[in-house]
C-alpha cells in the first residue's frame, strides 16, 4: 500500500476562485493510501515546493499527487521536487483543476465537487503507479541536412562551426537552391549569388562538411541519436576526382536542346552540363535522358575531347549508408505550375512570365544576359503587369490553389518593379493586389518606394483575362476595386506572382522519417510555438521554406534555431529515454500485428519467444517493443485486443481505476 | 456500332425552331454511333434561364418533370442545347442538395415517389466522351475535316458555375477541343473562349454583345482560327448577329460533326422555321 500525500494548490485565486481548495484537501483524507493532505497558495513557489518536500520525509510518503495546473505547467517541476525528496519521479501524480476545472466552472458549487472527483482519479492511479527508470541511449556524432539549398547550407555551416561532423545531400547537381537563380535581394537589393556563393564556398571547404550533390535519401530507419540513412548518389557519368571542371565536354556536345532547369525552361542546354557558372561541385552532370550516346549508343564527344578522361558512360548509381544523430529537413520549394491558370495566358504567350522566370530575364548569368527583353520578340517591355497572389489565398475548395499567403510576393514584386523602373525609367509598371503585405524590418519603406518614388502603379484588384493581341501585346482585362471600373490595359510583358509550395519530395521524406505534414505538405512543427524548428519525431528539425512561407532572413535564422537544436542533441554523450512506454504483456500476446500496424513510429517488432504458460512451454510469435524508438502513445494499448499491451505509468489498470472513480 | 443505348432527350424549344441544325445533326449522329435519343412525351421549356430566387420553383417544374420523366424510364438525361443542361443540371442539385426546394417541388409534382436528383444529366459532348468515347467517335469519321483549324466557342452557361457544372475547367476547359480533334480537325485554343457573348442583354443592347462578340473574334482569328463552333443556340445567335471586322463561319457543334460522319443534309427551308417557338428567340429574330 502506498503513502500518499496530496497537496491542493490555491494558484492565487486561479484555483480558489471556484473551488473551494480546504474541502479538496479534506476530502483526500478520507481516499484510501492518503496519509496527508494540504492546500497553499503557490504550490510551484519555492515554498510549496519544500512544502511537499518537507511532507515527503516526515510522513514517509511513497507517491504524492498535486492538485494544480496542468500537467504541461508543472510535472516536471513536482517531479524533480519528488526525485530531490527521495522518491521515484514517476510516482507522482497531477490532477489538473485549473484549466478544465476552475477556469471554466462560474462558482465553488460546480467547481469544487469536480475537483475532488479529479482528485479522487490522481489518487486512484498513484495508488497503482510503480516506480520507473529512464533508459540510456547512445548519440552518433554527425548530423544530415537534407537538401542543400540557403536553408541547408546555414544550418551546415552553423552545425559545422560547433565542431560536430555533417553531411548535406542535394537531389541536383549543385548546391545552391533557388537562392541561386534570384538576382538581387529584398529589401537591399543585394546581389543573391554575391551574398550566396561565399556560403556555397565555405561549405565546400569546410572540413567538418561532406557534400552529396545529385543524390537522394532513400531510405531512414533508427532513431534519435542513432538513425541510419540510405544515400543513394545517382551517376553523374562523371568522375568528380578526375574531372577539373573545365568545360570542353559541355561546349562540344551536339545534344543542346533540352530546356535549361536553372532559367526555368527559358534557354536550352546540352545534355552534358554544369548547371550555372558558380556550381559546387564544378563537376558537369551527363542528363541520361537526353543524352544521344544514352539513347543511341553512338556519340561520345564529350568522352573523347575530356582532356582528363573524366567521362565514364559506365559509372553506376552508389548506394550507402551512414550513420547519424539528428536529421534536418531542409527540402525548399518550389512555385506551383501556372499553367492552370490558363485565362491569365501563362502557356498561350511567351511575355506571360513566372516571377522567377523574370528573375532570370534580369539577371546577368541569364537567357538574355540580363537585358530585360519579352521572349517572343526580343523587344525590351515598356508597358508592364505584374498579378500578385496567383494561386494565394485561394478558397479551400479551389482546385488551382492553395489556401495559405504565400508571404515572400508582394515583397518580390515590389523588388522587381524598382529594379526595372532603375534600369528602365520609361517602363510602365501596374501592380495588381489583393491586400500588400509588408511585415518586415524595412520592407513597408521599400514598398513605398516602389510607389512614392519609382511611380509603380499599384491597383487593388484582380484580372479576369489575358489575351494576346495581334499587335503583339497583351489585353489585360482586371477591375479596380477601389474604383470600382473596369481596367483595360494592353501590356508588352505580364508577370505572374504565383503561389510557392513545398518540393513534392516531401511526401516521400516524411514517410521515412514518420513525419507529419500539413494539408499543403508543410512539416508540422511539434509545436507551433514553442517548438518551431522541431518535427514530432525525435531528433529530426526543419528548416526554411519546408516549414511554411518565408523569405531569405527567416530562412537563415530558422537554419541557426535549427542547427542550435542539433548542436544541443549531438553534444551529449547519452540520451535519456521516456521510461513510459509501451511493454506487451508475453502471456496475453498473440502476436496478431494489430499493434504494429498502427504504431506510427514503427517502434514494434514481432520475436519468436519460447513462453511457459501453465504447464504448457511453446515457442510464440510475440510483440516486443523497441525502447528508443516508443514514444508512448498509447495507440498499440488501445489497439490491442487482447489486452496484452500496457503503457508503462498509464497501465489498463491505472486507467481502469480512474474511470471507476470517476463513474462512483 | 454495337449495342444501341437509350438516351432521354430533352431537346428544348430552340432546337425546335431557331436551332434546328442543333436537333437534327444530334440525332442522326447519335443515331450513327450507337445511341437512341428518347425524347419524352410533353416536355416544357427549361425556361431558358435558371432562376435564382431561393423561394422559386415555378419556373424549375418543367426541369424536374424531365428529370423525373427519365428517372422513371431509368435513363440518363441528355441534352445539347447549353442553356437547357446548365438550368436542367442546376435544378437537379437543387432537388438533390436543397430541402426545401426539393420539398416544395415534390408537393406540387405529386409523381409517384418524389424525386431527390436521382438522374445524371449528360451534354452532348459528355455522351460523346464519356459514354459513345471520343476513340469510337473517330473510327465512325468517315470525312474527316482533315486540315480545318477550328476554335471551339464555350461561352459561358456550359463552365460555371462549374463546382455545381462539373462540365470541365471553367478556365481552361478542353472537352471541346478533344472533340474537334476526334472528327479530325486541328483545334485552335485561344483565351477568349469562355468569355460571355452577351447572352440575352442583346435583346435590349445589341451593341454591347457586338462589343463582347467583337473581341472573342478578333482573338479568335489572331490565333489562328477559321471558324467557330458552338453548343450554345444563344452564343450561335449572338455571334452570327455581329457584322464587324474578323467575323468568323460560327456553326454548331452536331453540324461538323454529321459532316464529319458524313450525314449532312440540304438545309431546310427557313420558312419552316416560323412554327412553334421560343418566344425570347421569335422575338429576337425579328428584331434583327
Amino acid at each position: 500500500m502506498q503513502r500518499i500525500g496530496v497537496f491542493v494548490c490555491h494558484c492565487g485565486t486561479n484555483i480558489a476562485a471556484t473551488v473551494d481548495v480546504s474541502k479538496v484537501a479534506e476530502a483526500a483524507k478520507h481516499e484510501p493510501g492518503v496519509v496527508y493532505a494540504v492546500d497553499y497558495t503557490y504550490m510551484c513557489s519555492e515554498n510549496g515546493q519544500n512544502l511537499i518536500a518537507q511532507a515527503i520525509k516526515d510522513y514517509g510518503l511513497t507517491a504524492i499527487v498535486v492538485c494544480s495546473c496542468s500537467p504541461r505547467m508543472h510535472e516536471a517541476t513536482f517531479r524533480a521536487v519528488a526525485e530531490k525528496a527521495g522518491i521515484n519521479p514517476f510516482m507522482v501524480e497531477i490532477a489538473n483543476i485549473r484549466e478544465q476545472c476552475s477556469w471554466v466552472h462560474k462558482d465553488m458549487e460546480e467547481g469544487t465537487p469536480k475537483a475532488i472527483t479529479l482528485m479522487k482519479t490522481a489518487v486512484a492511479k498513484v495508488n497503482l503507479d510503480s516506480p520507473l527508470q529512464e533508459g540510456e541511449s547512445t548519440v552518433t556524432k554527425r548530423a544530415l541536412v537534407i537538401g542543400g539549398g540557403i536553408a541547408g547550407i546555414q544550418t551546415a555551416l552553423d552545425i559545422a562551426d560547433a565542431g560536430y561532423k555533417v553531411d548535406i545531400v542535394e537531389k541536383l547537381p549543385s548546391i545552391g537552391g533557388r537562392m541561386s537563380q534570384l538576382d538581387k535581394t529584398f529589401p537591399t537589393l543585394d546581389c543573391s549569388s554575391c551574398i550566396l556563393t561565399p556560403r556555397m564556398t565555405e561549405v565546400n571547404q569546410n572540413p567538418n562538411i561532406r557534400i552529396f550533390t545529385y543524390s537522394e535519401v532513400t531510405d531512414v530507419s533508427g532513431f534519435v541519436g542513432n538513425f541510419t540513412v540510405q544515400i543513394t548518389k545517382h551517376s553523374r557519368s562523371v568522375r568528380a576526382e578526375d574531372c577539373t571542371g573545365c568545360g570542353i565536354c559541355t561546349s562540344k556536345c551536339p545534344s543542346r536542346k533540352t530546356p535549361n532547369e536553372f532559367n526555368r525552361g527559358l534557354d536550352t542546354r546540352p545534355a552534358i552540363y554544369i548547371p550555372f557558372a558558380q556550381a559546387i561541385p564544378n563537376v558537369p552532370v551527363i542528363d541520361k535522358e537526353h543524352c544521344i550516346h544514352f539513347k543511341t549508343g553512338k556519340c561520345g564527344i564529350c568522352s573523347k575531347v575530356c582532356p582528363s578522361h573524366a567521362v565514364d558512360y559506365e559509372l553506376k548509381d552508389e548506394i550507402i549508408e551512414e550513420k547519424y544523430g539528428a536529421i534536418v529537413v531542409a527540402t525548399g520549394f518550389d512555385m506551383i505550375d501556372l499553367h492552370k491558370f490558363g485565362e491569365l495566358g501563362y502557356g498561350v504567350s511567351k511575355d506571360v512570365v513566372s516571377s522567377i522566370e523574370l528573375e532570370r530575364l534580369m539577371n546577368a548569368a541569364g537567357p538574355t544576359s540580363g537585358h530585360l527583353e519579352r521572349m517572343s520578340d526580343h523587344k525590351q517591355p515598356k508597358e508592364m503587369v505584374f498579378i500578385q497572389c496567383v494561386g494565394s489565398r485561394c478558397a479551400p475548395d479551389d482546385r488551382r490553389g492553395k489556401t495559405y499567403c504565400s508571404k515572400i510576393c508582394c515583397m518580390y514584386t515590389a523588388k522587381q518593379a524598382i529594379l526595372i523602373k532603375d534600369h528602365y525609367p520609361d517602363t510602365n509598371i501596374h501592380v495588381f493586389y489583393i491586400d500588400v503585405r509588408t511585415p518586415g524590418k524595412n520592407f513597408d519603406e521599400f514598398y513605398r518606394r516602389a510607389v512614392e518614388q519609382y511611380g509603380v502603379d499599384y491597383i487593388k484588384g484582380n484580372v479576369g483575362k489575358v489575351t494576346p493581341l495581334p499587335n503583339g501585346k497583351l489585353h489585360v482585362h482586371g477591375v479596380d476595386l477601389l474604383d470600382q471600373k473596369d481596367v483595360e490595359i494592353d501590356a508588352d510583358m505580364v508577370v505572374l506572382a504565383g503561389a510557392i509550395e513545398p518540393n513534392p519530395d516531401i511526401r516521400k521524406l516524411a514517410t521515412m522519417l514518420t513525419l507529419s505534414i500539413d494539408n499543403n505538405n508543410f512539416l508540422n512543427e511539434a509545436h507551433a510555438k514553442l517548438r518551431p524548428v522541431e518535427a514530432a519525431t525525435a531528433g529530426v528539425f526543419m528548416s526554411g521554406v519546408v516549414q511554411g512561407p518565408k523569405d531569405i532572413p527567416e530562412t537563415v535564422a530558422q537554419a541557426g534555431a535549427a542547427a542550435i537544436k542539433v548542436v544541443g542533441l549531438l553534444a551529449k554523450d547519452k540520451l535519456k529515454t521516456n521510461p513510459c512506454i509501451a511493454e506487451p504483456d508475453e502471456l496475453y500476446c498473440n502476436g496478431c500485428s494489430v499493434c504494429a500496424n498502427v504504431c506510427p513510429y514503427g517502434a514494434i517488432t514481432y520475436v519468436d519467444k519460447e513462453i511457459r504458460d501453465h504447464g504448457l512451454r511453446e515457442t510464440r510469435r510475440i510483440a516486443s517493443v523497441n525502447s528508443a524508438l516508443c514514444k508512448g502513445c498509447g495507440a498499440c494499448s488501445v489497439a490491442c485486443p487482447s489486452g496484452a499491451m500496457n503503457l508503462k505509468g498509464f497501465t489498463n489498470r491505472q486507467i481502469m481505476a480512474e474511470v471507476d472513480t470517476v463513474c462512483q | 456500332m454495337g449495342e444501341i443505348t437509350q438516351y432521354s432527350y430533352f431537346p428544348g424549344c430552340t432546337l425546335k425552331t431557331k436551332a434546328r441544325d442543333l436537333d437534327r445533326y444530334a440525332r442522326s449522329c447519335a443515331a450513327k454511333l450507337g445511341a437512341e435519343l428518347v425524347e419524352p412525351e410533353m416536355w416544357q421549356c427549361c425556361g431558358g434561364v435558371y432562376p435564382l430566387g431561393s423561394d422559386e420553383i415555378g419556373n424549375k417544374l418543367s426541369s424536374v418533370r424531365a428529370l423525373n420523366d427519365a428517372k422513371e424510364h431509368g435513363l440518363e438525361l441528355v441534352t445539347v442545347c447549353s442553356a437547357c443542361y446548365h438550368v436542367i443540371k442546376r435544378v437537379n442539385d437543387d432537388m438533390a442538395n436543397v430541402p426545401d426546394i426539393q420539398t416544395r417541388a415534390n408537393n406540387y409534382a405529386q409523381f409517384d415517389e418524389p424525386y431527390k436528383g436521382e438522374t445524371k444529366v449528360l451534354h452532348y459532348l459528355e455522351l460523346l466522351r464519356d459514354r459513345i468515347g471520343f476513340d469510337k467517335v473517330k473510327e465512325a469519321v468517315t470525312k474527316p475535316l482533315t486540315g480545318k483549324k477550328i476554335g471551339a466557342y464555350y461561352g459561358c452557361l456550359l463552365l460555371r458555375p462549374s463546382k455545381i457544372l462539373q462540365f470541365d475547367d471553367p478556365e481552361n476547359p478542353s472537352i471541346m477541343e478533344d472533340f474537334i480533334s476526334a472528327i479530325g480537325a486541328t483545334p485552335v485554343r485561344y483565351q477568349m473562349r469562355n468569355e460571355c457573348c452577351g447572352g440575352y442583354r442583346s435583346m435590349e443592347n445589341r451593341a454591347l454583345s457586338d462589343k463582347l462578340v467583337g473581341k472573342i473574334f478578333t482573338d479568335a482569328k489572331n490565333a489562328g482560327c477559321e471558324e467557330l463552333i458552338t453548343a450554345c443556340p444563344l452564343c450561335w445567335y449572338n455571334l452570327n448577329q455581329y457584322q464587324g471586322p474578323d467575323k468568323l463561319p460560327v456553326r454548331y457543334m452536331t453540324e461538323v460533326l454529321a459532316e464529319a460522319l458524313d450525314l449532312l443534309e440540304a438545309k431546310p427551308d427557313p420558312a419552316e422555321l416560323d412554327g412553334v417557338s421560343c418566344a425570347c428567340m421569335h422575338e429576337a429574330g425579328k428584331e434583327a
